[in-house]
């Protein structure tokens, strides 16, 4: 079908033009008497109501910065609180043009230092809206509140202000795991909502505090007010609440984290405890540690710098951040592999003359036991901690097949859910690692040193509990996690890891067996520990090596550094049966994983599992108590 | 008989040859006079506004003279080969927005500059703001009008293109005020009312189906700060309440020059640009936005009647585009400004501070003097 032919037609296209131009200049003119009459009300209708607003000096928005959420352990108590702080305020457009003078007077009034006052200049230069008083002298003495209030008459402008601050009023027990605030920093300004972050002056550094920022935070209030011309509120037109943040429960017991500590008896290490089957952080203990209420209102540079330079590092987290050769402890995922993959059954036995020899090469990989263990099955492999099995054992599986089962239970990935920000990865090598970091090939003797927990395998504390309690679950993934609930809402995970499906489920038990064996059969390595334990439980030792010792040459304590010795592991869950906690230990320079860790575990299981009488509780780290949301309280502007 | 070159010239003659000089290098004079008497009264207002800043009014002034020596280079090519190559502008505009996406410039989070080091640094969207429209208009010109519903389609097409890649740089101000400047040609063209009407009705189903189906919580809420800025009084709700302080505070008269509190004490943030007429208001009462408005009125009317008398379709389009897309822009800042509309990045044509907005405007008018002095001499008189 054709259509037809539409010809140009001039003087038809010019009357629509034409008739549009009429259309668009009535538009014009009556978006113009609506600017009109917007202006007119403006102006004439509303003068009085804006002229006051104006000229009295206006008015003036206060933000209010919401209370900041609290932290509580699983039983309710308070482990990060908000306590009222005075601080020294001023407020440069009351204060006028010279204002620096003003800050002479008041540095000259309290008796302060110049570089102090270069500070408090730097800090006053921060301020960020018309009107906002700032804050520049944290947590007044009453003395020093006196003396601004006897001079008050020549300081205009400058004002003392009530403010919570965080607490935290177990110190150095929680440094590491809830973390600490601190004051908001000039990079992190650039970050953070200004609306809502206009009143704050304090924001999470580290830990829970850090990561649950948002939820804690919560929102920002503001009043508008009418103040006369000297900067004096006369009154509140218009108040909006601030919504306060969120309370966080967590699933640590501040009892069973002063037992752990307690537990390491002063020596420098690492403890991690996990409920197998909700992943809760029990306890978290980075020795030593510090008193996290010294970065709120911001450390001197002293002090910062002894604890940033201490030997001990007590700024360090050992848990998240510390990587250590995971040792024989990672024995027993070694065997699974094994077994899971057909590579051992277990009957087939290994003879163990003292050492192990690959074919055409002249190294000998020695047992820690020089004399031998003979004829070694898989159990007895895990209870003896015998390296020439596992060497053996690691050489037929290959270093491919090794990575995939450790990776599996949680070597070298951030496993926790709520402290991942902080977490290192750790190391679990392999051939593609080596190839694409070092550019080398992998060498045989690294798969077997790798068998063993030592070489380039890296893991943290942290790792090595998930990796314990993924045994305890027998394969069920559930990632640690700090936080029970949020303003009464159960935390919610949505990547965790698959979990480890093994073809012959029987094989958890045959390892599982041979940890228990490490603490209940006599020629177990941590018999002497196990055999006077109220139940039963799955362990196994190790000894991370600090320095490597050379062939032929052997480990002689004294000789060493006392910094340079072997570092000792210890990773357990019980009750055998139906698991109720999983713990990780490392002793900075220990040495003996069996002898120092294995003691301080059984310490932590005992206080989580037995009741006064030294029985086994029927439920353990039942929450009976749970606070009702405490009542709302507000800092702001007096 | 006396022949032509020894006539004495008269009062008259003289007259003629002064705007035959204008019309020699293809200016208005009377939009050139408009537009000079706007952008004095801007540099009157940002003295003030900038807190008596000179070389700020030096630089905004500076801008105008190559703005105006820009507009006198446009104006110099016809409409026709405007008409004829713009398709060319239209593609390289496409590809610069693409190239902004990919390499683009990162300035307050949003990717909107290209940048070649010690060369060239410009904003392609803001180029799109002539090129789109003149496109379309190039397009229609050649059509029949009213347009057919292929047409329609075909210009929607050239609209909504340049429109998604700027709403995803994202710069939703500029990419909505591109769909207008496209609109405008349509309706100018005659688009239907019936298309018009069912346009308008469809925006608010789909709207409301946004809102239940697609927008999350915080999406919404950022909405509703959008559409009613007083309720984040600490937010965008500051500039307003401070602004409409400002303005209303100013009443009939004004508080007089130099003497308004609210933008000299600091009250008033973006006093010298996107907000600027609070400023003019606070100062000079609603006398002075009526004369500011009176002036604009002008200009518009002006360049109405140009568009009557353009000889081309497209010159019709373009130029009557370009009169309806000034006014809206002036509309809009003044409505935002005194708390109709929500708060736009969108300037006051020649008084806010700021080069960029300066240049691309008087490009516009440019293109539409040069509409005007192209036409053949037996239609001029």
């Amino acid at each position: 079908m054709a259509s037809p032919i539409r010809l140009k037609d001039h003087e038809r296209d010019a009357r629509v033009v034409r008739a549009r131009i009429w259309v668009g200049a009535l538009l014009v003119l009556i978006l113009v008497s609506v600017l009109f009459a917007r202006l007119y009300h403006l102006q004439v209708t509303q003068y009085e109501h804006h002229s006051t607003l104006s000229e009295s000096n206006r008015v003036h928005l206060l933000s209010i910065p919401p209370s900041r959420g609290l932290i509580f352990d699983r039983n309710g108590k308070i482990i990060a609180d908000n306590r009222a702080s005075f601080s020294l305020t001023l407020t440069r457009e009351r204060a006028g043009s010279d204002w620096p003078t003003l800050l002479d007077d008041v540095v000259e009034v309290l008796a302060l230092t110049p570089s102090e006052r270069r500070l408090f200049e730097k800090r006053v230069r921060q301020g960020r809206r018309p009107f906002e008083p700032v804050p520049f002298i944290f947590n007044l003495t009453e003395e020093q509140i006196a003396r601004i209030a006897v001079n008050q008459y020549r300081l205009p402008g400058i004002e003392v202000q009530a403010n919570l601050v965080r607490y935290y009023p177990f110190k150095e027990h929680f440094a590491h795991s809830v973390g600490y605030v601190g004051r908001i920093n000039e990079q992190e300004l650039k970050q953070l909502d200004p609306v809502n972050y206009s009143g704050t002056h304090h924001i999470g550094k580290t830990g829970i505090e850090y990561f649950y920022e948002d939820q804690l935070h919560g929102e920002v209030g503001y009043e508008e007010v009418e103040t006369n011309a000297r900067g004096r509120v006369m009154r509140v037109l218009k108040r909006t609440d601030p919504t306060p943040g969120a309370d966080l429960h967590l699933y640590m017991d501040a009892d069973l984290q002063e037992v752990a500590e307690q537990a390491l008896g002063g020596r420098r290490g690492a403890v991690v405890a996990i409920e197998p089957s909700t992943g809760g952080i029990l306890a978290l203990v980075s020795q030593p540690g510090y008193d996290p209420n010294l970065f709120v209102t911001g450390i001197s540079f002293g002090a910062y710098a002894e604890l940033r330079d201490s030997i001990d590092r007590p700024l360090f987290n050992r848990v998240l951040r510390g990587s250590y050769p995971p040792g024989s402890t990672i024995k027993p995922i070694v065997a699974l592999a094994g077994l899971d993959s057909g590579v051992i059954t277990p009957q087939s036995r290994v003879f163990d003359p003292g050492f192990y020899k690959l074919p055409n090469v002249k190294h000998l990989y020695r047992n820690w036991n020089r004399t031998g263990d003979g004829w070694v099955d898989v159990n007895m492999a895990i209870y003896r901690s015998n390296d020439t099995y596992f060497y053996d054992l690691a050489h037929k599986l290959g270093i491919d097949r090794l990575a995939d089962y450790m990776k599996a239970f949680g070597l070298g990935q951030r496993v926790s859910v709520d402290l991942s920000r902080e977490e290192s990865e750790g190391l679990v090598p392999s051939r593609q690692w080596k190839r694409a970091v070092r550019n080398q090939s992998w060498y045989p003797g690294e798969t077997l040193i790798a068998g063993i927990g030592q070489g380039y395998m890296l893991s943290t504390p942290m790792q090595l509990a998930q990796a314990t309690a993924v045994l305890a679950n027998r394969g069920q993934w559930v990632r640690p996690r700090m936080v029970r609930t949020l303003q009464d809402q159960a935390l919610v995970v949505d990547d965790t890891p698959p979990d480890v499906s093994i073809k012959d489920p029987q094989n958890w038990d045959r390892v599982i067996a041979g940890m228990e064996n490490v603490l209940h059969f006599p020629r177990g390595t941590a018999y002497r520990v196990g055999s006077t334990a109220a139940y039963r439980m799955a362990g196994k030792s190790g000894t991370a090596q600090v320095v490597a010792i050379r062939q032929g040459e052997k480990y002689d304590r004294t000789k060493i550094n006392e910094r340079h010795r072997d570092h000792a592991l210890f990773i357990a869950f019980a009750p055998v049966d139906a698991p109720r906690i999983a713990v990780a230990v490392m002793v900075e320079n220990g040495e003996s994983g069996s002898g120092v860790a294995a003691p301080v575990v059984k310490k932590i299981i005992d206080a989580w599992l037995l009741n006064a009488e030294g029985q086994v509780k029927e439920t353990t780290g039942k929450v009976e108590y749970f606070p009702p949301p405490p009542p709302v309280e507000e800092a702001h502007a007096q | 008989m006396p022949s032509n070159f020894d006539r004495n010239l008269t009062r008259e003659d003289l007259m003629r040859r002064r705007a035959s000089f204008l019309q020699r290098i293809h200016v208005d004079g009377q939009l050139l006079f408009l537009l000079m008497l706007i952008a004095g009264t801007g540099l009157f207002v940002l003295y003030s506004a900038s807190g008596k800043d000179w070389g700020m009014v030096t630089r905004q002034a500076i801008s105008f003279g190559v703005g105006i020596l820009g507009m006198i280079v446009i104006a110099q090519f016809e409409p026709r080969f405007m008409a004829r190559w713009v398709p060319i502008a239209y593609v390289a505009g496409l590809c610069l927005l693409g190239a902004v996406l990919l390499a683009g410039h990162d300035a307050k989070g949003a990717q909107r500059w290209i940048n070649i080091p010690g060369v060239i640094r410009f904003q392609p969207s803001e180029f799109m703001k002539l090129i789109v429209p003149m496109m379309v208009a190039s397009y229609m010109g050649r059509r029949a009008l009213p347009p057919r519903l292929k047409n329609i389609v075909i210009a929607l097409a050239l609209v909504l293109m340049p429109f998604g890649l700027i709403l995803i740089q994202p710069d939703l101000g500029t990419s909505l005020l591109i769909i207008v400047s496209g609109g405008f040609v349509l309706f100018m063209a005659g688009l239907q009312w019936r298309w018009i009407m069912g346009a308008v009705t469809a925006v608010v189903p789909i709207a409301i189906g946004m809102w239940f189906f697609v927008m999350r919580e915080y999406q919404k809420q950022r909405v509703l700060t959008f559409l009613d800025p007083e309720s984040d009084p600490l937010g965008s709700g500051w500039n307003i309440i401070q602004s409409k302080a400002a303005i209303g505070s100013g009443g009939v008269y004004g508080k007089g020059w130099l003497q308004g509190t609210q933008s000299h004490l600091d009250f008033l943030p973006e006093s010298h640009t996107d907000f600027i007429i609070a400023v003019l208001g606070e100062e000079f009462g609603l006398v002075g936005i009526c004369l500011l408005l009176l002036l604009y009125l002008l200009l518009v009317a002006r360049g109405l009647v140009i568009t009557a008398k353009a000889q081309s379709l497209f010159g019709k389009l373009m130029a009557g585009t370009i009169t309806l897309t000034f006014f809206i822009y002036v509309f809009i800042n003044i409505g935002m400004v005194s708390g109709l509309l929500p708060v736009v990045g969108v300037p006051l044509p020649f008084i806010s501070y700021g080069g960029t907005s300066m240049v691309s405007l008087l490009a516009g008018f440019g293109v539409m003097m040069s509409i005007h002095t192209h036409r053949k001499w037996i239609a001029q008189g």
